[in-house]
Order: C-alpha cells, then sequence, then structure tokens
C-alpha cells in the first residue's frame, strides 16, 4: 500500500458518499426550514427559491421554544452534574478501594447498562407521581441521573485504575488522605473521562423522550423532544415552521458534541476495552 | 455499615496504629469503610430507588388490575400475564422487535466493518469524517422521526426525488404500507444508529497494534488476508460489545416508532413494538397494572438474552473488567 500522502482516491469517494448519506437528511430539515409550505408541497425535495427566513424568526421571536430551551437545558445541566458527582465517587470507591462487596457492586452497577428507563417506566412514573414530582423537572432529573449512573461508572472506573499507585503512595506520605487525594489528584487528572461521561449525560439528557413524556403532562414544562413532537402535531400544516423549529431544536446537543467528539469516542472505547 | 462519624474515625485511629502489617484484604480500616458509604452510598441509593425499586414495584403492580389510583386492590393473580401473552398484538409486537434484532445486527455489521476497513487508512480529516457520520446518532430520536416522517410521506421528499430520477414506479407509501413500513424502520434505525457503529469499530481497529499486520505483511500476506486474519479476530471484543448494545437497543426500540406512527397506526403498519404496546396498552388506555405487567415481561426477555449473551458470548471480554485485581 504505498500511496502518496493523501491515500486512496476510493477511501475518500466512499468517506463522502457516507457523509452524503449520513448528512442528507439533516440539511433536508435545516434547508426545509428556509423554504414556504407552497414550496415545499410543489416540490418537497428541491431548494428554497426564494430563501425564506420568517420560519426560523417566528421560531426565534415565540417563547413556546425558548421556555424548552429554558427546561431542556435546566434538565440536561443538573442531571450532568447529579451524574458526574455521583459518578466520580462511586467509581472511586470501585477502581481504588479493596472491599468484600466490590465486585458485587460494580456488577450491580454494569447490569444497569441492561435495562434503558423504557423497562421501568410505569413504575417509575408511579413513584414520581407518589413522590409529588410530576409535571415538575427534577420528577425528569432524579430518574435520569440514576439512570446515567451505569454508563458514568463503567466509563470512569478504568479511568481512575489508570492513576499510577505510586502518585496515591506519594500523596500518602505527604499526609494527604483518601479523600484530599481524591480532591487534589483524582479529579484534576480524570478531567477528560468526566468530560466524556458529563456530555453523554447532557446528550442523553437533551435528546430523551420517554421519560418527559410520562412525567412532564403540563405544555409550560415541556422539555424541547416534546415541544419539537407537540409543534409538529399542532402546526402539522405548517411543515416548513416543523422543520424549521426542529433544526433549531439539535443545536446544542451538535455543538456540545463536536466540540467533544474524541473525549467521547476515546471514553466509549475505554469502556469497551474493559 | 451505619456506624455513626465520631465512633468511626475513631477505630479507624485505632486500626490504623500498625498500618501496613495486615494484608490488603480483610483489613480495612473503619475510616476506609465510612469513606466508602459516604462515597458510593449517594449513586447506590439512587440507583436502587430509581431503577431497581421501579422494577421491583413493577412485579407487584403486575399483579393488579389497577387504573392508578390509590394502592392497588383488585389482585388478579397472573391473569395480566395470560392476557399478555394471548394477545395477537403482543405477539406481533415481540416479533417485530424480533425483526428489528436481527436485521440491525445483519444489516449494520457489514456496512460499518466496511467502512470502518476503508476509513482505517491514512487519509486526511479522518476526525471531521469521524464527527460528521456521527451527526445522526447524536440527533435526538424525536427529530430524526420528525425528520423522516415528512420525508417518507407519500407526497414527501423520496417519493419526489424517486420520480425525479426515473424511479417513479418505486414510490410508495412507505409508512402505511404494511410491506414496506418495517423496512423504512429498518431504514432510519440504520441511518441513525450504523455511524455509532462505524465509530466504535474503527477507534477498535485503532487499539490494534500496527506491528501485527507489518509483520503480516513481511510475511506476504495481501491486505485482505491480513484484514480477515488479523484485524477481524482482533477487533471481536468490539464486535461483541457493540452487538450487545445492538441487541438491548432493539428489544427497547420506542421513540421512532411512536414519533412516526403515533399510538394507533403502529399496529395496522406492523411496526409496535413491546414497548410502544406497553405504552399503548397501559399508560394511554390507563391500565396501569397492565402496563406493569408488560415490562415485566419486556424486562425478563431483556434480562434473560442479556445474561444469555453474558454468559456464552461476552464472558471472555468483561471477565477481566469485573475480576481484574484479583
Amino acid at each position: 500500500m504505498a500511496q502518496s500522502r493523501w491515500g486512496n482516491p476510493i477511501v475518500y469517494a466512499a468517506a463522502l458518499m457516507l457523509i452524503g448519506v449520513m448528512l442528507g437528511p439533516v440539511l433536508y430539515i435545516i434547508i426545509g426550514g428556509f423554504r414556504t409550505n407552497s414550496q415545499i408541497t410543489t416540490d418537497p425535495a428541491g431548494f428554497p427559491d426564494p430563501w425564506v427566513l420568517s420560519n426560523y424568526t417566528d421560531v426565534l421571536t415565540g417563547d413556546t421554544f425558548w421556555r424548552q430551551v429554558g427546561n431542556s437545558t435546566i434538565a440536561a445541566l443538573a442531571t450532568t452534574v447529579g451524574v458526574v458527582v455521583l459518578g466520580v465517587m462511586a467509581s472511586y470507591v470501585l477502581a481504588r478501594y479493596r472491599f468484600r462487596g466490590r465486585g458485587a457492586m460494580y456488577a450491580l452497577f454494569a447490569a444497569g447498562l441492561m435495562f434503558p428507563a423504557t423497562v421501568a417506566i410505569t413504575p417509575l412514573y408511579i413513584l414520581v407521581k407518589d413522590l409529588g414530582l410530576v409535571n415538575t423537572l427534577p420528577g425528569v432529573i432524579l430518574p435520569q441521573i440514576a439512570f446515567g449512573l451505569p454508563t458514568t461508572i463503567i466509563i470512569l472506573v478504568p479511568f481512575l485504575q489508570a492513576i499510577p499507585k505510586e502518585i496515591e503512595e506519594a500523596a500518602a506520605i505527604d499526609r494527604c488522605s483518601r479523600l484530599g487525594f481524591l480532591w487534589r489528584m483524582v479529579l484534576p487528572l480524570s478531567v477528560p473521562g468526566l468530560i466524556t461521561t458529563g456530555i453523554l449525560a447532557f446528550i442523553g439528557s437533551w435528546n430523551s423522550y420517554l421519560l418527559p413524556l410520562f412525567i412532564l403532562n403540563d405544555q409550560d414544562g415541556f422539555t424541547l423532544p416534546l415541544g419539537v413532537q407537540a409543534f409538529s402535531s399542532q402546526y402539522s400544516v405548517d411543515t416548513a415552521k416543523v422543520l424549521a423549529f426542529t433544526s433549531l431544536s439539535m443545536i446544542p446537543a451538535l455543538v456540545f458534541f463536536s466540540l467533544f467528539e474524541r473525549r467521547i469516542v476515546g471514553g466509549l472505547t475505554g469502556a469497551v476495552k474493559g | 455499615m451505619t456506624e455513626t462519624g465520631g465512633r468511626a474515625r475513631n477505630r479507624g485511629g485505632d486500626v490504623q496504629a500498625p498500618p501496613p502489617l495486615r494484608p490488603r484484604r480483610r483489613g480495612i480500616g473503619w475510616a476506609q469503610r465510612l469513606e466508602i458509604v459516604l462515597l458510593s452510598g449517594p449513586a447506590i441509593l439512587m440507583f436502587v430507588g430509581f431503577v431497581i425499586f421501579p422494577i421491583l414495584m413493577a412485579a407487584y403492580y403486575g399483579f393488579y388490575r389497577w387504573k392508578g389510583f390509590g394502592p392497588p386492590t383488585n389482585f388478579v393473580g397472573l391473569d395480566n400475564y395470560v392476557t399478555i401473552l394471548q394477545d395477537t398484538a403482543f405477539r406481533e409486537a415481540l416479533w417485530h422487535n424480533g425483526i428489528i434484532l436481527v436485521l440491525s445486527l445483519v444489516l449494520q455489521a457489514p456496512v460499518a466493518l466496511g467502512f470502518a476497513l476503508l476509513l482505517n487508512q491514512k487519509i486526511r480529516g479522518q476526525s471531521i469524517i469521524r464527527v460528521l457520520i456521527f451527526v445522526p446518532y447524536v440527533i435526538a430520536e424525536v427529530i430524526v422521526g420528525t425528520a423522516w416522517s415528512l420525508m417518507l410521506q407519500t407526497t414527501g421528499a423520496v417519493n419526489d426525488v424517486l420520480r425525479s430520477i426515473g424511479l417513479g414506479r418505486f414510490a410508495a407509501d412507505w409508512l402505511a404500507d404494511p410491506r414496506l413500513a418495517i423496512w423504512s424502520l429498518m431504514l432510519i434505525l440504520t441511518w441513525k444508529y450504523v455511524g455509532f457503529a462505524v465509530i466504535l469499530f474503527l477507534a477498535g481497529m485503532q487499539n490494534i497494534p500496527q506491528e501485527l499486520s507489518e509483520a503480516a505483511a513481511v510475511d506476504g500476506a495481501s491486505y485482505w488476508q491480513t484484514q480477515w486474519r488479523i484485524t477481524l479476530p482482533l477487533l471481536g471484543p468490539t464486535l461483541r460489545i457493540w452487538a450487545f448494545l445492538s441487541i438491548i437497543g432493539s428489544l427497547q426500540v420506542f421513540d421512532l416508532v411512536y414519533i412516526i406512527w403515533g399510538q394507533y397506526v403502529a399496529s395496522t403498519a406492523g411496526t409496535s413494538t413491546m414497548a410502544t404496546y406497553m405504552v399503548v396498552e397501559g399508560r394511554n388506555a390507563g391500565n396501569y397494572g397492565f402496563g406493569n405487567a408488560v415490562a415485566v415481561v419486556l424486562f425478563l426477555i431483556s434480562m434473560i438474552i442479556a445474561l444469555l449473551y453474558q454468559r456464552f458470548v461476552l464472558r471472555r471480554d468483561t471477565e477481566g473488567a469485573l475480576t481484574e485485581g484479583r
């Protein structure tokens, strides 16, 4: 395989094809938002002619969208903080303490990977109702934290284990307690892992649908995915506006992801290696 | 393990006096135990409270005919389960989950492997390519569903494109035609999740030491021989983990179907799944006891498949992770 620095052109062609297929529908949503409904009706796959901004400006000047952005942001940030803080504490124990029941504890969380929220959704709704949290963001946030923990712990444990024992011993000689070690050494050293798990939790929460669907019944409390669905059924004739609303709602997850793609992929493969 | 802070600290002091004499396994002091409890307690509490406990509650509610108001009183034993297993709508949903499970593996694995092999070469812009093919995976299923249902409707972009390139006779009612709908669903699922597989495989390939393929090249192995004999076998753990995630995901499919086909059409179009059945027959119909019984069935099916898979396929891969350090 003696090729030039640029490599094989067939590879680029295949990559372009794949990217085209992957991005086509996304571009269809974004560009579709710049069309009018009559354009969409007469030529469903065409380009905007002329490009209209009003769909986007209408969404951006209305308060529905921003209220839902606010709700989604609060839910996603709180979920992220909860998952990362609780996750790193538990992972530290699993990674650097030796005690009986450690294997069982790890297995308990690992088992959680098998059971996405779908399975527990009906009783979760009842539990949240009993706690008086129906129609509130905490009612969404608390279960999301719980269901985010397995992934977080599975990713973080290898990270924390990779910190050399010598650093811990050196810290102990300098009279640094294990908790001080966690705070002063482990946290700074595991920032990449924390970012990976944090982004995964954020995107997971930002995109989640089933749990908010059960917990949030009141339009004012809707997060964006519920909002997109409500908007698209409410304005089902106004396709262009639905497309504008939809494309605006996917921006944060895309931005977060593209900023931290490397970390996410690194974290996932670290976890896969076990 | 519920010692008060003060006592635990004193005991800790006692034990710490001759520190390194004890072998590591048995002798952990009270201070350490307290730390273990304080650090891992919140996570365990949350996990047990919002994951384990609801699943147990589902098992309990599943024995009742219950509308969700007040404590359940109308105990019906296994009636709900009998109803579920006899309901053709449930069996259809189960069948659809099975189709999704098999087709996901069969469709995505070769495509993703092919592209991962292609991209696993010295090419420019690999990181930007990776970001771009990961985009569908990052977008919410609600958005994916909304966009694709617009594109696949009879007057949508897909049929329009087919007509404009002279393939008008292939235009169809992609979402409502029962012979096509499940394939439309598979198309969307593949589109959304194949990028994840590509990225995962690519990362797995890049963890394979280059010396191995170089050594093979020295021994006169062709490119394909190298991929077949070295890359694929060493990719085994990645492939098995991916298949596991895909299988579990296939059993839980909900968002896309519910968004695109709504709560009523999925069964006539042939795309209902166990999860949509659970939500439609349980929550939407107000039969919470019944919905919980469906959740239990879904849980048991997932767990049995997951355990079998772990026992017979993943064992070698997870053994290290669970018992490392011993």
